[in-house]
C-alpha cells in the first residue's frame, strides 16, 4: 500500500488553473466519495486552498490510481487533462509523507510561517472523516502532519515571520493613519495572506473591507467569509478611491497598479493617505507608486525586513524545520513499514517466545531439580500454547479476502502488543 | 525686583521639565512624561507669578522690552502645551516645545532686565490685547512648526522603509497632521486678530493705522503665508509634506517678523534699548 500526493499549488500552476480545479467546501463531500468509489484506492482526502489544490491517497496500486486521480481531476472540473498535466506534482511514499508534513508546517506556503494552512488542513481532514473516505493511515499520518506543525511552531521562529509580517503591516498602518478605526481596506486578490493580514487589520480596528478578485465568485466567498463586501475586478479603481490600505496579492505577472493610475487617484482622493502592501511575487504595485507624495508602499520583504528577521535567521530557522520534519518522516516511514502483514506475524511470535523464554527460564532457575524430560516437556507445552492461541488470528490474517480490515488488525496488534518500539511515540 | 527671582525658578523648572521629557524619549516610560508635565506645570505658576509681579512694579504689561517680549513668548509656550497635553496624546511634544521655551528663557535671562518706562503715548488698554493675540498666535505656531518638524521625519522614515527607534518613538502621521491642521485653525485667527488689534493700537498712539512700518509689513507676509496655508488646504487637500514645509516656513516668517525685525531693520517696533 502507497500513499500518494497529487496536486498543484501557486509555485506549479497559475490562478486560473487552481481556481478551475478548486473544490468549494460545499462539494467536499460529493468529490470525496466519488473518488473513493474508486476501485485502487483505499483512502482519500482533499485539501482545497487559494494556492493549491491535493488529493492525499492510501492506493494498492499507486500507478494505477495515479491515473485514475488525473482523469478524476479532468472529469470533475470538466478540464481536459492536457490543459492542467503539466503543472500537477506527484508524491509516492516517503516523498509523500515529507510533503504532506511540509505543507501542514507552512513551510511549502506563499508565504512561508502562515498559520492559516494548519487550521484548512484540519477541516480538510475532518471532513474527509466525516465523509468517511479517510482510514487507518491517513489518519495516523494527519495526525503525525499536525503533529509535526506543532513541533515546527513551538520549535522554531518560522511561523514568527508571517505573523509578524502581519503585525508589522497593521504597526506601520497605524503611523500612518493613526488608529485603524473608520479606516477602509482593499484586498486585491484573494490569498492566504491577504486574508491573514486582513484579519489582523479587522482585529486592529479597520471598519471597512473591500474585496475584489479577477473570479468574482472568490471575491464574494472571501467577502462574506470576513464581512466585506466584494467588488468585480473592473471596479477596483472605485476600491482605490475608497481605501486607506490596500492589500495586493494576485499573481499577476504585470503590475496591476500603476505610478501614473495612482498619482490621478490622489487628486481625486484629495491627497488623503493611501497604504499599499504588495504581497505578490511577482510584484503588483509599480515600485515608482512609492514616490507619490502621501502614498506609502511596502512589499512583503520590505515588511520581513521591517520585522527585524534577517535572512540569515530566517534560514537558519527552515533549516531547523526542515531537520524536524525529516526526523518525523522516518518516524512515520518506519511505523507504517511495520504495518506489513509478515513482519507484523514475525513480530508478534518473536514477543510471544520472548515472554515464553523468560518465563521458562524463571521456573527452571526456581527448579533446578527438574530432570531434562520434565523440561522438554515444559518447553512443549508452552509452545503449544502459543501456538494454539496464535492460530486462529493468524489464520484470519493471512486471508486476503479480508484486506479491508487488515489495517485495522495490524494496528490492533500493534498497539496492544507493543510491537512497534520503533515507530516513535504515541499520541 | 520679586520678578527676577520667579523667573529663575520658572527656567530652572523648565530645564528640569525638558530634562524628564528626554528621558522619557529615551526610554519610553510612561511616568517620566507625567513627571515632565508636572514639572513643567509648577514652572508654569512660577513663571505666572513673575509675570504678575512684574506687572505689579512696572504698573503695565511688562511686555515692552526683547527681555519681557522673550519671556513673555516662553510663558505663551508653554500655556499652549499645557492645553495641547489636555487634549492630545502626543507626548513627545512636551519635550520640543519645552526646549524652546528653555532656549527663549536663557535668552531673556542673558538680556537686561530692568524695567522700562512705557512711553504714555503707548499707554492704552490696546497694549496687553495686541501682545496677548499676537503672542499667543506665534506660540500656537510654534506647536504648528514642532508639528511639522516631527512629521517630515516620521514622514522620511516610512517613506525610506524604516521602523527604527525614531518612528516608534515619533507620533503616527494622521496625529501630526491633524494636530498641525488644528493648530492653524487657532492661531491664524489669532494673528489677525493680533494685526488688528495692533492697527487699532497704532491709530491711537500716533494716529493712522497702518504706515509700513517693517514690523507690519513682515506681519502682514507672514499672515499671507498662514492664509495660503489654510486655503490650500481647504481647497486642494494639500496636508502632509507640502503642509508641514509650510508650516515651518511660516514659523520662519514668525521669527523673523518677531525677532529679525526688531534686531535688524530699524522702525517704531525696535527695541532701541537692550
Amino acid at each position: 500500500m502507497e500513499l500518494i500526493v497529487i496536486g498543484l499549488n501557486h509555485k506549479t500552476a497559475p490562478i486560473e488553473i487552481r481556481e478551475c480545479l478548486a473544490f468549494p467546501e460545499d462539494k467536499m463531500e460529493e468529490a470525496l466519495s466519488t473518488m473513493h468509489a474508486l476501485p485502487s484506492l483505499k483512502e482519500n482526502m482533499l485539501l482545497s486552498t487559494c494556492n493549491r489544490v491535493e488529493i492525499f491517497a492510501i492506493s494498492r496500486e499507486a500507478e494505477k490510481t495515479v491515473q485514475d486521480l488525473k482523469h478524476f481531476l479532468s472529469g470533475y472540473h470538466n478540464l481536459p487533462l492536457k490543459e492542467f498535466e503539466k503543472s500537477l506534482y506527484l508524491f509516492i511514499g516517503e516523498e509523500a509523507v515529507r510533503h504532506i508534513f511540509r505543507v501542514a508546517s507552512s513551510l511549502d506556503s506563499m508565504v512561508v510561517g502562515e498559520p492559516q494552512i494548519l487550521g484548512q488542513m484540519k477541516s480538510a481532514y475532518t471532513i474527509a472523516t466525516e465523509s468517511q473516505t479517510s482510514g487507518i493511515i491517513l489518519h495516523r499520518l494527519l495526525h503525525k502532519a499536525f503533529h509535526v506543525a506543532k513541533r515546527v511552531r513551538t520549535e522554531t521562529k518560522i511561523s514568527n515571520s508571517a505573523v509578524s509580517v502581519s503585525s508589522v503591516a497593521v504597526e506601520l498602518a497605524e503611523k500612518i493613519f493613526g488608529t485603524l478605526e473608520q479606516r477602509a481596506v482593499l484586498l486585491i486578490g484573494a490569498g492566504e495572506m491577504s486574508e491573514l493580514a486582513a484579519r489582523h487589520l479587522v482585529a486592529g480596528g479597520v471598519e471597512k473591507i473591500l474585496v475584489t478578485n479577477r473570479t468574482y465568485d472568490r471575491a464574494v466567498t472571501l467577502a462574506q467569509e470576513i464581512k466585506g463586501e466584494a467588488l468585480r475586478f473592473e471596479e477596483m479603481a472605485l476600491g482605490l478611491k475608497r481605501a486607506d490600505i490596500v492589500i495586493s496579492a494576485t499573481d499577476s505577472s504585470q503590475y496591476l497598479i500603476r505610478h501614473d493610475q495612482i498619482a490621478k487617484v490622489m487628486k481625486e482622493r484629495k491627497q488623503k493617505p493611501i497604504f499599499f502592501i504588495d504581497i505578490a511575487d511577482p510584484r503588483d504595485v509599480e515600485p515608482g507608486v512609492g514616490d507619490i507624495e502621501n502614498v506609502y508602499l511596502y512589499n512583503i520583504d520590505d515588511l520581513q525586513k521591517v520585522s527585524n528577521e534577517n535572512i540569515k535567521d530566517r534560514e537558519k530557522e527552515a533549516q531547523k524545520a526542515e531537520a524536524i520534519v525529516r526526523d518525523e518522516v522516518a518516524k512515520f516511514v518506519a511505523w507504517h513499514q511495520s504495518l506489513e502483514i509478515t513482519p507484523t506475524i514475525v513480530a508478534l511470535r518473536k514477543k510471544f517466545d520472548q515472554i515464553r523464554n523468560k518465563e521458562l527460564e524463571k521456573t527452571f532457575s526456581l527448579h533446578p531439580n527438574f530432570s531434562e524430560k520434565e523440561r522438554k516437556s515444559m518447553e512443549a507445552l508452552t509452545s503449544s500454547i502459543i501456538n494454539k492461541i496464535l492460530h486462529a488470528p493468524l489464520t484470519r490474517l493471512k486471508r486476503t479476502d479480508e484486506e479491508a480490515m487488515t489495517d485495522t488488525y495490524i494496528v490492533v496488534l500493534t498497539t496492544l502488543f507493543q510491537l512497534s518500539e520503533k515507530s516513535g511515540e504515541e499520541d | 525686583m520679586m520678578n527676577i527671582h520667579f523667573f529663575k525658578i520658572a527656567s530652572l523648572f523648565y530645564l528640569l521639565g525638558t530634562l524628564s521629557y528626554s528621558v522619557y524619549i529615551l526610554l519610553l516610560k510612561e511616568s517620566l512624561s507625567k513627571l515632565g508635565a508636572t514639572i513643567v506645570t509648577i514652572g508654569f505658576a512660577s513663571h505666572t507669578l513673575a509675570l504678575v509681579t512684574r506687572y505689579g512694579e512696572a504698573g503695565h504689561t511688562p511686555v515692552t522690552n526683547l527681555h519681557e517680549s522673550l519671556s513673555f513668548f516662553a510663558w505663551m509656550i508653554i500655556g499652549v502645551l499645557l492645553i495641547a497635553h489636555l487634549k492630545y496624546k502626543v507626548k513627545v511634544l512636551g519635550a520640543f516645545l519645552t526646549s524652546i521655551a528653555l532656549i527663549l528663557m536663557l535668552f531673556a535671562f542673558a538680556l537686561p532686565k530692568e524695567i522700562v518706562p512705557l512711553a504714555p503715548v503707548l499707554k492704552s488698554f490696546w497694549h496687553p490685547v495686541h501682545v496677548t493675540f499676537a503672542f499667543l498666535g506665534n506660540a500656537i505656531f510654534t506647536l504648528t512648526f514642532c508639528c511639522g518638524v516631527m512629521y517630515l521625519i516620521q514622514e522620511r522614515q516610512l517613506k525610506s522603509k524604516k521602523m527604527g527607534a525614531i518612528a516608534r518613538r515619533l507620533p503616527p502621521l494622521k496625529v501630526l497632521d491633524d494636530l498641525s491642521y488644528q493648530s492653524l485653525t487657532f492661531g491664524f485667527p489669532l494673528l489677525t486678530l493680533g494685526i488688528i488689534t495692533g492697527a487699532v493700537w497704532a491709530e491711537y498712539a500716533w494716529g493712522r493705522y497702518w504706515a509700513w512700518d517693517p514690523k507690519e509689513t513682515w506681519s502682514l507676509i507672514t499672515w499671507f503665508l498662514y492664509a495660503a496655508m489654510l486655503h490650500q488646504r481647504l481647497t486642494v487637500g494639500w496636508r502632509g509634506r507640502k503642509a508641514a514645509i509650510m508650516a515651518i516656513v511660516g514659523f520662519m516668517a514668525v521669527l523673523f517678523t518677531f525677532l529679525g525685525v526688531n534686531l535688524l531693520l530699524p522702525g517704531l517696533h525696535a527695541y532701541s534699548n537692550w
